[in-house]
């Protein structure tokens, strides 16, 4: 543990991809780690990025980065690209786009894989978020992997989300309307170098009057990314929104909603664990797993006498198996 | 635990068929890599750091690896980073031994089948989580 505090107070990239290594492959020690960065967490601004497979999102990452870093501002970005599902593999290519950032002081790049989570983040996502909050960064980009049409996760755990589009998708907008609406603080329809950019402009406007939202009014920005255009406008609407954020409380609101989502999936994992060791040292219950297994009787019964059992068992100290 | 690789061409070396072709092969061996094109050894290291590489490899089939690969592994273990380092791509036999000498774990040419480059990394790879 107090080797923890000595790479928390060390502030250099060492440290910190030692700490991440550990949090990214959630070993034993990563507990003590998430511990510790959780009280440190709080400052920094988290910035989704998100939209469909090759939109731009990465080559926007980049830019976006050069010029955060160039105002001197510590940056943290955290790509994620899907694991695939037959080899457990992954290949991870989002540092291509943004090979420019190499020679960047102040901008520390990790990419994860998706590792079986299906909602365009990676299951560490968040965690490696928190350190890199708690690591004294004043934004965190985060790349999902490219979107379809469920995966919102990153709704979670990020303050402002920016949703990438290319020109022409008209009728997809269409069609993805529904999570779509809700989902995004920003708009940029990127590749706007490309034909039909004022009309997926058009067509957004519409969808947004159409959708009637209150409050904050999604701006939607041209941007093409490969050079660097519309870039400045973009960071310059980031920052408006991070005002808004400030200026309604919704800042504050939503670091406390998380720190309760995360409570409860805290318990959640607990729990579970909790209830399998449980399941593993009394013998008993295999055999009525074996009747729900057969139908002989029901998973809803037998799943209330084991949880039941387990709370039994920790008040008396003394197993209490067949109780109701 | 899960093995992950930074891959990288070495300098500006343009050929990029091998590197691609070694990454999807690992991906498909239940691997990890980050591809990260064209980076000189600081800017490779850098990101092995950042990235908690288990290994990283340099593909250079444009006669820099004597000059840029043993660069990668100075740099590399000044900063404390002991990830496994192997090299591929077409380098003379010749080569190899100043390579070894200096730190490649490993030097894999042309028609290297990937079991072979797989299975050298699984049993040489230190898992180093504290
Ligand atoms: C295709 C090719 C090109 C293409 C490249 C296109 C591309 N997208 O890659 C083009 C035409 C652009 C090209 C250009 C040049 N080329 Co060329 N090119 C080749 C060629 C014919 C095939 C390379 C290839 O793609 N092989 C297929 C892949 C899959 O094999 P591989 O890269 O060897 O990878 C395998 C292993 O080496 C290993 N591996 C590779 N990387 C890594 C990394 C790790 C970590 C591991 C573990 C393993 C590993 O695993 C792979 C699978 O087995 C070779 C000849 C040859 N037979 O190798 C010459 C060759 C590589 N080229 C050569 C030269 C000289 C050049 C030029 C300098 C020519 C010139 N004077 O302009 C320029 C490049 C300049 C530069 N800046 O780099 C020489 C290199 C000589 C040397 N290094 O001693 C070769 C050997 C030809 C020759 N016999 O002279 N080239
Ligand atoms: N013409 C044009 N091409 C662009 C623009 N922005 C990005 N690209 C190109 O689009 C391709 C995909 O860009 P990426 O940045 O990798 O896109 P991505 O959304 O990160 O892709 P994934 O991570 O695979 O989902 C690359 O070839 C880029 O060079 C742009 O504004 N105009
Ligand atoms: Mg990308």
């Amino acid at each position: 543990m107090e080797k923890i505090a000595e790479y928390f107070d060390k502030k250099d990239d060492v440290s910190l991809g030692k700490l991440l290594k550990e949090v990214e492959n959630e070993t034993p020690i990563s507990f003590d780690i998430l511990k510790h960065s959780s009280m440190r967490k709080g400052k920094a601004h988290i910035v989704g990025i998100t939209g469909p497979p090759g939109s731009g999102k990465s080559t926007l990452v980049s830019k976006i980065c050069k010029q955060l870093a160039a105002k001197g501002l510590q940056i943290g970005v955290v790509c994620i690209d899907p694991t695939s599902p037959f080899t457990q593999g992954a290949l991870l290519g989002d540092r291509i786009r943004m090979q420019e950032l190499a020679k960047t002081p102040n901008v520390f790049i990790k990419s994860l894989a998706t590792r079986g989570n299906l909602g365009g983040l990676a299951a560490s996502a968040a965690d490696v978020v928190q350190v890199l909050d708690a690591y004294e960064k004043d934004v965190i980009l985060i790349e999902t992997v490219g979107v379809g049409q469920v995966e919102f996760d990153v709704l979670g755990i990020a303050d402002t989300i920016v949703l990438v589009n290319v020109p022409g998708l008209g009728d997809t907008l269409q069609t993805l309307k529904a999570g779509i609406m809700e989902i995004a603080d920003l708009y940029v329809i990127n590749q706007a170098d490309r034909p039909g950019a004022n009309e997926s402009v058009k067509d957004l406007k519409m969808m947004i009057r159409e959708s009637g939202k209150v409050g904050w009014q999604p701006p939607i920005l041209q941007t093409v990314a490969t050079e660097e255009k519309g870039v400045k406008e973009l960071i310059e609407s980031i920052h408006e929104h991070k005002a808004h954020l400030k200026s309604t409380n919704l800042w504050k609101e939503k670091r406390q909603e998380r720190n309760v989502a995360r409570l409860d999936t805290m318990i959640q994992g607990l729990l579970s664990r909790k209830v399998e060791e449980y399941i593993k040292e009394e013998d008993g219950w295999q055999h009525r797993i074996q009747e729900v297994k057969e139908g002989k009787t029901d998973p809803f019964t037998v799943s209330h006498e084991i949880v039941n059992g387990l709370i039994h068992k920790n008040n008396s100290k003394s197993g209490g198996r067949y109780v109701k | 635990m899960q093995i992950k690789v930074v891959m990288s061409k070495l300098g500006l070396d343009i050929h990029w068929r091998g590197a691609l072709v070694v990454s999807r092969m690992l991906r498909d061996e239940g691997m990890e890599v980050v591809y990260l094109g064209n980076q000189f050894p600081e800017q490779i290291v850098d990101a092995a750091i950042q990235e908690g590489a288990d290994v990283i490899g340099l593909s250079t089939l444009g006669g820099n690896h004597l000059t840029l690969g043993p660069k990668v592994v100075q740099i590399a273990r000044e900063k404390g980073v002991d990830a496994l380092i192997i090299m591929g791509g077409v380098i003379p036999e010749d080569d190899i031994p100043a390579l070894k000498e200096a730190g490649i774990a490993e030097v894999f040419g042309p028609e290297t089948r990937i079991e072979s480059i797989a299975d050298f990394i699984r049993s040489h790879v230190k898992n180093t989580i504290a």
